[in-house]
């Protein structure tokens, strides 16, 4: 087993070059987890000492997060905090913060867990990544990050170098929510993330993000269609549970079925749309 | 193959060569003879294995021993021996079996840095990584608001 620690990016770049077997390690909260400590076959890119992938930058459209950004940084960072609540909430909602002190925000989404606490908050905030190798610099929309189950479209000689996080309208509606067994460390059954700007009949933008329900983490696009087409009031339940059907891909698993998970989705959206629930007329039955 | 690696437990310095992906964990309770930090889960998930990596609060056996290089750790056996997490947990039943006992004393440790005077609030989140089989957490709570001189 070898193990490659560079402090420069470039020499970082370099080395998954020439070695794109490599497996980048960042807090190694996931890779850690289930390893058979005896097991050597493989060789290792830590990136923890890679100065130039961390620091949360403030920039005038959105803040950069570096890939190595812990959740401890994100959770508590004042702009994080103030202009992106919802991302503020996720990382803070990430396991304990044992955790939370060393899991990276570049980890949780390269682990590609269809769970993943973080990503419905950024398919929400419309994020997108850079993926950087020596022969160029790419940025990709981070909705269009994951291809398939435990699949995204790096590239083996490829680092994660930045989230891109833009600032949203002001007025806007932030919402986070996660469900899970238990409130801390539980992997969720459902999480949720919306962005929701305007009004019924007059939507500016409207984006939810959710994990556990499909392979990967989705924006709910048939959802959001079905709400912005509603030329007055919000759809109703139905059609809610009806768009809610044509983007999720719910299953059965360990932690929860399907049934269960379809239920919670369509709570979570209607608590995401409260505030206009009673608005223009068309709930006034409930 | 094994990697040398320089890094300061409890105030002394340690030298050695390590498989890089060695746990934290293995080598403060084998190579450092450091016996107090626990393993329960070995996945992250009870905190027993917590301890202080340059000040903050990490649970040993998901750190790999490469990544210590160069950095400092504080055990439970580097509190302080008059630390008044140590009196309150006895006086309070905070410590029942004792598997963990060390790593909730290292995230309380990590709290009472942090907050002086931590509310219930405060203290259940900070905590909710430890997991404790025995106590019910009530004395354990309690020992953090002793601890904190915020009475039982
Ligand atoms: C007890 C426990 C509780 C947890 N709770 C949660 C939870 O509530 N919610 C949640 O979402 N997750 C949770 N996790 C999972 C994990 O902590 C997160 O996914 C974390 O963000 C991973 O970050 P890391 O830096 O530790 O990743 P690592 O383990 O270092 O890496 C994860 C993956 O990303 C790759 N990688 C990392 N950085 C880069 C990069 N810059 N470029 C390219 N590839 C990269 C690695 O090769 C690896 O495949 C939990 C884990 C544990 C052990
Ligand atoms: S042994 Fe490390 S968290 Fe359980
Ligand atoms: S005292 Fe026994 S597990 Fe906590």
């Amino acid at each position: 087993m070898r193990w490659y620690a560079p402090r420069k990016l470039h020499e970082a770049l370099a080395l998954l070059t020439e070695r794109p077997d490599l497996i980048p390690i960042a807090g190694g909260t996931d890779i850690m987890v289930g390893r058979d400590p005896r097991a050597c076959g493989h060789d290792y890119l830590s990136l923890a000492n890679v100065a130039a992938l961390r620091g949360i930058r403030e920039t005038p459209a959105g803040v950069a997060i570096g890939a190595l950004a812990t959740m401890t940084e994100i959770g508590r960072h004042p702009i994080v905090c103030r202009a992106l609540p919802a991302l503020a909430a996720s990382a803070r909602a990430t396991g304990a913060f044992a955790i939370q002190n060393r899991a990276t925000l570049g980890g949780n989404i390269m682990n590609a867990s269809p769970a993943a606490d973080n990503a419905p908050v950024l398919l929400a905030y419309g994020a997108s990544v850079s993926l950087m190798s020596v022969a160029r610099l790419r940025h990709v929309p981070y909705e269009n990050f994951h291809s398939g189950y435990k699949v995204t479209v790096r590239r083996p000689e490829e680092i994660l170098g930045e989230i891109f996080v833009p600032y949203a309208p002001l007025g806007a509606r932030h919402y986070f929510r996660k469900v899970g067994t238990r409130r801390a460390q539980a992997i969720s059954k459902v999480g949720l993330a919306a962005l929701l700007v305007g009004r019924p009949g007059a939507w500016e933008r409207v984006r939810f993000g959710f994990s556990s329900v499909a392979a990967t983490p989705i924006l709910a696009c048939a959802l959001a269609a079905t709400i912005t087409g509603t030329a007055r009031g919000l759809p109703d339940d139905e059609g809610l549970a009806e768009a809610l059907g044509r983007d999720l891909a719910a299953r059965d698993d360990i932690r929860s079925t399907a049934e269960y998970r379809r239920r919670i989705a369509l709570n979570l959206v209607r608590e995401a749309l409260a505030p206009w629930r009673h608005q223009g007329g068309c709930d006034a039955g409930q | 193959m094994t990697i040398p690696c320089r890094f300061i437990v409890n105030g002394s310095a340690v030298s050695g060569s390590f498989p890089p992906m060695r746990r934290l964990l293995d080598v403060l309770r084998g190579e450092c003879g450091l016996t107090a930090t626990k393993e329960g889960c070995g996945e992250g998930e009870c905190g027993s294995c917590a301890v202080l990596l340059d000040d903050t609060l990490v649970n040993s056996c998901l750190v790999p021993i490469a990544d210590v290089n160069g950095r400092e750790v504080t055990t439970l056996e580097g509190l302080p021996k008059d630390d008044p997490l140590f009196a309150a947990f006895a006086a309070t039943g905070g410590t029942q079996c004792g598997i963990c006992t060390p790593g909730m004393i290292m995230a309380a440790r990590a709290l009472l840095n942090d907050c002086l005077r931590p509310d219930l609030s405060q203290t259940r989140e900070a905590l909710s990584g430890n997991l404790c089989r025995c106590t019910g957490y009530g004395g354990i709570y309690a020992a953090i608001r002793t601890a904190s001189g915020q009475g039982e």
